[in-house]
């Protein structure tokens, strides 16, 4: 279970101090608007980083309309009952308010990032083992994020999901096993019948055309 | 710090989609702490990870927002945790302190090992090996991971010095020798228990754990 401490108003960012980014967009499709709605995807990054900034409920009422359900069905894909998923989904969402001060758009899509924490909740629940995360590298107090990286990159972000809606479909689903399932390549070889050098080969495969796609 | 010998892409795939066991996990994350190229590399796993995401969406219960909301809480972002030696801060978190915390159990020939707790399937262990000594000879029966946090050693395939990764298989049958000047100080994860050449060895491996 997650550890939540009282919430101290201390906290509050201090009046005058926006987003990192200059409070822009992050999405060109956008086009000049400055409050994002449900329907432009790109903007849940600009979202979070309002919860960050301003504890914006709206906006994480916003997000959590959006990622909560995808959390859950991840969950369910990788093998949690209903009942643990939606458990597990909440926690998600509850930690990415209270880690919010950690996205950082320029190294991550919000769909990425929320990945990344919905994962490690999985493995606490459903393997209840240790996850070893990376230490922050250095970055300086002066190095802010800078906006045309976090374009580019929510950009690439969004060709990869789009190759991999392309890919034939024995390939996705392979993929998606190796991240849904907790299936290892020689399970799933098992699986399908398939010998395992075909299995790693054809996920080769899928993710070289990924990153071709993403260049 | 020039890293020579980096994560593989199975390897990197297989810890975004969290299907590694905690010991190899551990060895990425202490690579990853001092990589950054392979931080980069690591994030376009984890995209692929957030765009399958995207695909799955299941109704929440009617209540749950509420309920989320009313959990809501913020404490002070902690401060970033900086290495204060050698150790990037995961190991730190296994050991339980720096260095000097680490209870060196001697394997013969100078050679000291201790074995960090993870869950069961793999093995995490630190290694020291003074200056010039040479490893035993051992193939492995499963994946050794072998990540350089201080010195250098040298094997049959090539040099791995500090932050450098060498992954091997079952097909490799090496002796590591520490290079002279400073003792070689590694990270290693096995999922399954080496497989030494010398009898003695073999005989003394399930008291050591290697
Ligand atoms: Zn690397």
């Amino acid at each position: 279970m997650l550890d939540f401490t009282p919430h101290q108003k201390a906290d509050a960012q201090p009046p005058g101090q926006f987003y990192a980014v200059g409070g822009a967009p992050l999405c060109v499709r956008q086009k000049g608007l400055s409050v994002p709605s449900d329907t432009v995807e790109d903007d849940w990054g600009v979202l979070i980083l309002k919860v960050r900034d301003n504890q914006d409920k709206a906006a994480f009422a916003a997000l959590f309309r959006h990622f909560a359900p995808r959390i859950k069905g991840f969950l369910m894909k990788s093998g949690a009952s209903a009942s643990l998923a939606e458990e597990c989904a909440q926690d998600v969402m509850a930690t990415l308010w209270q880690k919010a001060h950690l996205f950082d758009p320029t190294r991550a899509s919000a769909a990425t990032w929320i990945f990344t924490i919905a994962r490690n909740r999985r493995i606490d629940a459903l393997r209840k083992s240790r996850r070893p995360e990376p230490e922050d590298l250095p970055w300086g107090p002066e190095a802010e994020p800078d906006q045309q990286d976090a374009l580019e990159l929510s950009q690439d972000t969004e060709r990869l999901g789009a190759a991999l809606a392309l890919l034939p479909e024995k390939q996705r689903q392979l993929i998606e096993r190796a991240y849904f399932g907790d299936l290892t390549h020689s399970e799933i070889a098992a699986e399908t019948g398939l010998p395992l050098g075909t299995i790693k080969s054809r996920i080769r495969l899928a993710l070289e055309r990924l990153r071709h796609k993403m260049s | 710090m020039t890293i020579r010998h980096h994560i593989s892409d199975q390897l990197l795939m297989g810890y975004s989609a969290g299907q590694l066991p905690e010991a190899f996990n551990l060895v990425v994350a202490v690579h990853l702490s001092m990589c950054d190229d392979c931080k980069s590399r690591l994030g376009a796993f984890d995209a692929v990870g957030g765009a399958l995401m995207d695909d799955c969406d299941v109704a929440m219960a009617g209540d749950s927002l509420a309920a989320t909301m009313d959990r809501l809480t913020r404490t002070t972002p902690a401060v970033p945790r900086r290495a204060s030696s050698v150790l990037p801060s995961p190991l730190m978190d296994y050991i339980g302190g720096d260095l000097d915390a680490v209870k060196w159990r001697s394997i013969g020939m100078g050679v000291r090992q201790a074995i960090l707790p993870t869950e069961k399937g793999a093995t995490a262990r630190l290694l020291y090996i003074p200056a010039g000594q040479k490893v035993p000879d051992h193939g492995h029966r499963g994946t050794e991971l072998t990540l350089v946090l201080q010195g250098a050693f040298r094997d049959e395939t090539d040099r791995f010095g500090p932050g450098d990764l060498e992954i091997a298989d079952e097909d490799l049958n090496h002796q590591p020798i520490a290079e002279a000047g400073a003792d070689c100080i590694c990270l290693a994860a096995t999922d399954a228990p080496l497989r030494f050449n010398g009898v003695l060895q073999r005989l003394a491996q399930p008291f050591f754990r290697i």
